[in-house]
C-alpha cells in the first residue's frame, strides 16, 4: 500500500485532531473543576482553569475517620481488593467456561451460551433488594468478598463470550499434538492454550476490573461502614441531597479514572488484540 | 472451596460490639463535623455507650435503609428528612416517640406528626428563602409586586431579574401555596386548584417580562449569583456553601403574594433523628435523640454546623440572635408549609413538573396543563388493583416448572451418552454457571415475581397478571401518550438503533484510518480516543448535560460561532433525543473502535492490496473485501452493545431526564420512575423489567439467524 498524497495526509491528521479535541473537551472540563477553587460547577467555555489549586485533591485524599485513621487509604485499598478479586474470579470462571464452550460440543452448550447472553438483559433495577437478601443469607453482606463475587458474576457473560471467541481463533492442532504426547486436558490448557490467549486474558481482566472499579449502587447498599466503602461510593457521596460539591466530585473523578486510564495506556496493544467478543473463526 | 470462603469471610467480615449505638446520616461538611464531635462528646459523657456514626451517600440512603432495616442490619437511629415518614411507618422501620415534643415550633411539630403520633426528634429544618447580593439589592422586596419591580430594574441593568429553578415543583411551591393552590388540603390531594392555576399565571408573567433565566439549573443559578449577574436568588440553606465568600450576602423571607395578601409558603422539611423499630436499645437511643436536640447540642449545631436548628430556645442565644442568616431562616419558618408525609406527595412531583414545564415552554395554558397533571396524578396514585386468588397461578407455576424439568430431563436422557462422554466439560463450565444461577438468575426471578404483586404504602397484595394487562393494553393512557409502554418501546428501539449505527460507523471509520500504515502518532490518537471509555459514565453524562444548556452551554456557543441559532435542546423531542444520542455516542464509539481494530488486525492486508491492484476504489475495497471479513467479528459486539444501549439508564436519566414531557424516556428509566418517583409502585416497575427482558429475549432470538449464518 502506498503512502497517499500530502494533502490527504494533512486532511487525515486534521480531522483526527479535531475528533480528539471533541473527545477530550469534556475530559478537560473535569480536570478544570478539579483544579479550580470553589465547589461550583463550571459552565465556562474555556476548559483551562484560570487559577490552579490542589485543595480539592488534598481534601479528597486526606479524609480521616472519627478515630483519625486515613480513610481515603482504606477506601482505596477496598477498591483495589474488590477490583483485583473481581478480576481474579472473573478470569478464572470465564476462562474455564469459555474454553469448554470453545472446544467441546457438550449437550447444553448452545443453550448455555444463550443463557449467558440473556443474563445481560436482566434490568438491574429489580435485582438490588433480592441480592441483598441473598448475600445476607450467605453471610456475605458487608464483606469485600461478597461484593467481588457479585461483580465478577455480572462481568462473566461478556468475559466468557470474549474468551470463547479468542479460543476459537487458536488452532486445535497445537493441543492435539500435545495430547498425542500424553499431556492431559489440564496440562494442555495451562501450558499451551493459556499463554497464547494472553491478550484475551488481559481484556477479560480489564473488563472485570472496570466493572468493579466504577460501580457504586450495590457497593453503597451492601457495605455498612465508611471504612468498607469503595471509591465510587465516596465519589457519589459528594453529590448531595440538594447541592453537589463539584470541586471534590471532580477531583475524586480524576482520582478514580486515573488508574483505569493508566491500565488502558499500558495494555492498549493487548486490548486491540484481545477484544474479540466472539471473533473470526479460521 | 467452602473453607476458603470462610477464611476470607473471617478476614473481611464486619464485626459488631454490644453497648453500641449505630447512627446513619447523610451529612457533609461542617454539619457532619459538628455531629461527629457531638457524638464523641456524648460517648465520653455517657459511660458504656459508644455511638458509631455512619455517613451514607444520600443517593443510596433510602434503598439501604429499606433493605437493611427489615433484615435486622439497620441502624439504631438515623437522621433523614421527614417526608418519607409515612412510608417508614408503613414498613415498620421506626418507633413513635415515647413522650411529647417540646420547645419546637408548631410547624416543625406538625411535620413529624403522622397518624396520630409523633415520630423522631427534630434536629434542623430546611426551607427556601430569598438570597440577595447586597451590593446590587438595597432592600429585599417584601411583596411580589415589589419583587417584580425590582427584578425589572435588574433586568434593565443587564442582569437576570430573579434566578431560581422556576420549573422545579419544589421551587415553584412557594407561589403555588401562597396563591392558595396547596396540594394537600382537608378535601384531599389536588393539583389543579384555582390557586395553582393563578400561581402558574404568575410564573408566565415573570417569564414574559423576561425576568427569569432560561433552563435554570441549580448549577446555573449559583454561577449567575457568584458572578454578579443575578442579584436575587431563591434557594435553600445548602446554597450558603456555594456562595462566593466575597459576596455581601443577605438572606430574607420570601415576599408576600400581592394578589392574595398571603405569604409565599415554601415547603419545610425537618431533619429528624428517628429511632429505628428494630433497635435493641430503644431507651438509650431515645436518650441520645433527646440529647442531640436539646439546647446545648443544638446551639453547637447552629453555631458550628451552620444548621437552622429546630430548638426554639437557641434563637434567644446572643450568638444565634445576632446571626442574620439563621434568623432569616427562622423567620421564614413561620410561613413555611411542612412537606406532607403522605405517600401520594412523592407521586405529585412528576406530573406537576411536567405541567410547569409545558406552561413555561408556552405549549399549554396553566389550566389545561394542570388538568392534564391531575389526570396523570390520579392514574399514578390509583388504588391498587383488586387482589386475585393466587391458587390458579400457583398451580400454573408448578405445572410450568414441572413441564420444564420434564423437558430438560428428557433432553438429558436422550443425550445421556454425549453427556457422559463430556462429563469433564461440565466441571469446566460449572463454577461460572452456578454463580450465574445463584447471583443473577435467582435474584432476577425473585425480582420478577414481585411483578405479580401490587405495592401500596408498604402493603403487598397478589394481583396476578393485572400489571401486565394494564401495561400492554395501555389501559391507563392513550397508546400515543409518552407514558404508554408502546410509545416508550418505540423510542427505546429507535434509541438503540441510532446508537448502534453511530457507534459502529464512527468506531469503524476511526479504526480504518488508524490502521493506515503511513499514519504517524497512531498510538497517541488511539489512547486519547479510548479515554471516554475509561471515565465513569455518570461523571461525563453530567458534563454533557451542562454543555447542552440553552444559554450557557458550550455546544450552543459553538453553533453561534458558525452562525447557527442557539437550540433549546431539551424542549423538543428531536433535539433532546439528539443530545442523549450525542452523549452516548461519545461514550460508546471507543468500544467499537477497539473491536474493529482487533478484527482488522486479523485480516490479511494482501487481500486489500490485491483488490487495489485490480483497480477497486477505497469504498469498493471496503464494501467487498474488508466488510465481509469484519462482519462476523463485529456481530457479537454489536449484539452485546445493543443490549447494553437498550438498558442505558444513566445517560437518559442524567442528560435529558425524559424531557420534554417524558418523551425521551426509555423503558428502563420508566421502570425506575415507577419504582422510585411514582409512589413506589414496585410491582408495576417489576412488570416493566420483565417486559424489557421479554423484548430483549425476542431480539436475541432474531439475532440467532445472523450468528448461525456466520457459523455456516
Amino acid at each position: 500500500m502506498t503512502t497517499p498524497r500530502l494533502r490527504t495526509q494533512v486532511a487525515t491528521h486534521l480531522s483526527l485532531v479535531l475528533i480528539t479535541i471533541a473527545v477530550l473537551y469534556p475530559v478537560l472540563w473535569v480536570l478544570k473543576m478539579a483544579l479550580s477553587p470553589g465547589q461550583a460547577f463550571s459552565l465556562d467555555l474555556n476548559p483551562i482553569p484560570s487559577t490552579v489549586t490542589l485543595e480539592h485533591f488534598e481534601a479528597v485524599l486526606t479524609t480521616a475517620t472519627m478515630d483519625g485513621d486515613w480513610l481515603f487509604g482504606r477506601q482505596l485499598m477496598n477498591s483495589l481488593i474488590v477490583a483485583l478479586a473481581t478480576s481474579a474470579v472473573g478470569i478464572a470462571l470465564a476462562t474455564s467456561a469459555g474454553y469448554a464452550m470453545s472446544r467441546w460440543g457438550f449437550p447444553g452448550r448452545d443453550a448455555g451460551m444463550r443463557i449467558f447472553l440473556i443474563t445481560q438483559m436482566f434490568p438491574g433495577v429489580v435485582m438490588a433488594i433480592p441480592l441483598y437478601i441473598l448475600l445476607d443469607e450467605l453471610g456475605m453482606l458487608d464483606s469485600l468478598m461478597g461484593l467481588s463475587v457479585v461483580y465478577a458474576t455480572t462481568a462473566i457473560p461478556f468475559c466468557t463470550w470474549n474468551m470463547k471467541g479468542y479460543f476459537d481463533t487458536i488452532p486445535v492442532e497445537l493441543e492435539e499434538a500435545a495430547r498425542m504426547d500424553g499431556a492431559d486436558r489440564w496440562t494442555t490448557f495451562w501450558y499451551i492454550v493459556l499463554p497464547l490467549a494472553r491478550p484475551a486474558l488481559v481484556v477479560t481482566g480489564l473488563f472485570s476490573f472496570m466493572t468493579a472499579w466504577n460501580e457504586f449502587i450495590l457497593a453503597a447498599t451492601f457495605m455498612n461502614d465508611e471504612t468498607s466503602f469503595t471509591l465510587p461510593v465516596v465519589l457519589q457521596s459528594y453529590v448531595g441531597d440538594y447541592g453537589t460539591e463539584w470541586g471534590h466530585f471532580a477531583a475524586g473523578a480524576v482520582i478514580v479514572s486515573a488508574p483505569v486510564m493508566i491500565l488502558f495506556f499500558a495494555l492498549q496493544r493487548h486490548l486491540v488484540e484481545g477484544l474479540t467478543s466472539g471473533s473470526v473463526k479460521g | 472451596m467452602p473453607w476458603l470462603l470462610l477464611l476470607i469471610l473471617a478476614l473481611f467480615g464486619g464485626t459488631s460490639h454490644a453497648q453500641e449505638l449505630t447512627l446513619w446520616h447523610a451529612y457533609r461538611g461542617s454539619e457532619r463535623a459538628t455531629l461527629e464531635s457531638l457524638l464523641e462528646a456524648y460517648s465520653a459523657e455517657e459511660n458504656g455507650i459508644t455511638v458509631r456514626a455512619r455517613a451514607i451517600p444520600y443517593d443510596g440512603f433510602n434503598t439501604k435503609l429499606e433493605a437493611a432495616g427489615p433484615r435486622g442490619h439497620g441502624p439504631d437511629l438515623f437522621i433523614a428528612a421527614h417526608e418519607r415518614l409515612g412510608s417508614w411507618v408503613q414498613q415498620d422501620l421506626i418507633r413513635p416517640n415515647p413522650e411529647a415534643l417540646s420547645g419546637v415550633s408548631e410547624t416543625v411539630e406538625q411535620a413529624l406528626f403522622h397518624d396520630g403520633q409523633h415520630y423522631g426528634t427534630p434536629l434542623a429544618f430546611k426551607t427556601l428563602a430569598l438570597f440577595t447580593n447586597r451590593a446590587l439589592i438595597d432592600t429585599p422586596p417584601t411583596t411580589t409586586n415589589a419583587l417584580r419591580d425590582l427584578a425589572k430594574t435588574e433586568r434593565d441593568a443587564g442582569r437576570v431579574g430573579l434566578a431560581y429553578q422556576a420549573t422545579e415543583p419544589f421551587f415553584h411551591a412557594p407561589w403555588m401555596n401562597g396563591f392558595g393552590g396547596a396540594l394537600q388540603k382537608e378535601d384531599g390531594f389536588a393539583l389543579d386548584r384555582p390557586g395553582a392555576v393563578a400561581a402558574l399565571e404568575f410564573l408566565v408573567d415573570l417569564q414574559s417580562d423576561n425576568l427569569l433565566v432560561e433552563e435554570p439549573t441549580a448549577v446555573l443559578v449559583t454561577q449567575l449569583f457568584n458572578e454578579g449577574q443575578a442579584g436575587m436568588v431563591i434557594n435553600g440553606p445548602w446554597f450558603l456553601g456555594e456562595v462566593d465568600p466575597s459576596i455581601d450576602l443577605g438572606v430574607s423571607p420570601l415576599p408576600v403574594i400581592s394578589e392574595t395578601g398571603e405569604a409565599a409558603q415554601p415547603y419545610l422539611t425537618v431533619e429528624a433523628l428517628q429511632v429505628s423499630a428494630q433497635t435493641a436499645h430503644p431507651e438509650a437511643a431515645w436518650r441520645l435523640a433527646q440529647w442531640l436536640s436539646a439546647e446545648p447540642a443544638a446551639l453547637k449545631r447552629a453555631v458550628e454546623g451552620r444548621q437552622s436548628v429546630a430548638t426554639l430556645s437557641v434563637y434567644n442565644h446572643p450568638s444565634v440572635a445576632g446571626d442574620p442568616v439563621l434568623m432569616a431562616f427562622q423567620a421564614q419558618q413561620a410561613s413555611a408549609l411542612p412537606m406532607p408525609t403522605d405517600d401520594r406527595m412523592a407521586a405529585s412531583w412528576e406530573p406537576l413538573a411536567r405541567a410547569i414545564r409545558r406552561v413555561s415552554r408556552g405549549a399549554h395554558s396553566p389550566s389545561v396543563a394542570l388538568a392534564a397533571a391531575q389526570t396523570e396524578f390520579e392514574v399514578v396514585t390509583a388504588p391498587p388493583p383488586k387482589p386475585t386468588n393466587p391458587t390458579p397461578y400457583l398451580v400454573a407455576a408448578i405445572a410450568l416448572v414441572l413441564a420444564g424439568l420434564v423437558f430438560i430431563a428428557r433432553r438429558a436422557w436422550s443425550a445421556r451418552a454425549a453427556i457422559r462422554e463430556h462429563a469433564y466439560a461440565y466441571a469446566w463450565v460449572g463454577p461460572a454457571a452456578i454463580s450465574m444461577l445463584a447471583l443473577v438468575v435467582l435474584p432476577f426471578t425473585v425480582g420478577a415475581a414481585v411483578s405479580l404483586f401490587a405495592h401500596d404504602n408498604g402493603q403487598w397484595t397478589f394481583v396476578g397478571l393485572t400489571h401486565f394487562w394494564d401495561i400492554l393494553l395501555a389501559r391507563d393512557w392513550p397508546i400515543t401518550s409518552a407514558l404508554s409502554f408502546w410509545f416508550t418501546l418505540v423510542v427505546t428501539v429507535g434509541w438503540t438503533l441510532a446508537n448502534v449505527v453511530a457507534h459502529v460507523a464512527i468506531g469503524m471509520a476511526l479504526a480504518m484510518v488508524l490502521r493506515s500504515p503511513w499514519l504517524k502518532l497512531k498510538g497517541v490518537y488511539r489512547v486519547l480516543l479510548i479515554l471516554p471509555w475509561a471515565i465513569p459514565n455518570y461523571i461525563t453524562a453530567l458534563i454533557w448535560k451542562g454543555m447542552f444548556h440553552r444559554q450557557f452551554g458550550a455546544i450552543n456557543a459553538l453553533l453561534d460561532a458558525v452562525g447557527i441559532e442557539p437550540i433549546s435542546w431539551f424542549s423538543q423531542f428531536s433535539t433532546a433525543f439528539a443530545a442523549n444520542l450525542i452523549t452516548n455516542t461519545w461514550l460508546g464509539f471507543p468500544f467499537m473502535m477497539v473491536v474493529t481494530l482487533g478484527a482488522l488486525a486479523a485480516i490479511p492486508r494482501d487481500l486489500e492490496a490485491a483488490a487495489s491492484l485490480d483497480g477497486a476504489s477505497g469504498w469498493q475495497q471496503f464494501r467487498h473485501v474488508t466488510w465481509p471479513l469484519l462482519k462476523p467479528a463485529l456481530l457479537p459486539a454489536i449484539i452485546l452493545g445493543s443490549i447494553w444501549t437498550f438498558n442505558m439508564f444513566n445517560i437518559i436519566y442524567l442528560v435529558s431526564a425524559g424531557e420534554p414531557d417524558g418523551g425521551t424516556e426509555i423503558l428502563i428509566s420508566e421502570a425506575y420512575r415507577w419504582a422510585f418517583t411514582r409512589g413506589h409502585r414496585y410491582g408495576y416497575a417489576s412488570a416493566y423489567a420483565v417486559l424489557i427482558f421479554g423484548v430483549l429475549v425476542m431480539y436475541s432470538k432474531g439475532t440467532d439467524k445472523w450468528l448461525s449464518r456466520r457459523a455456516a
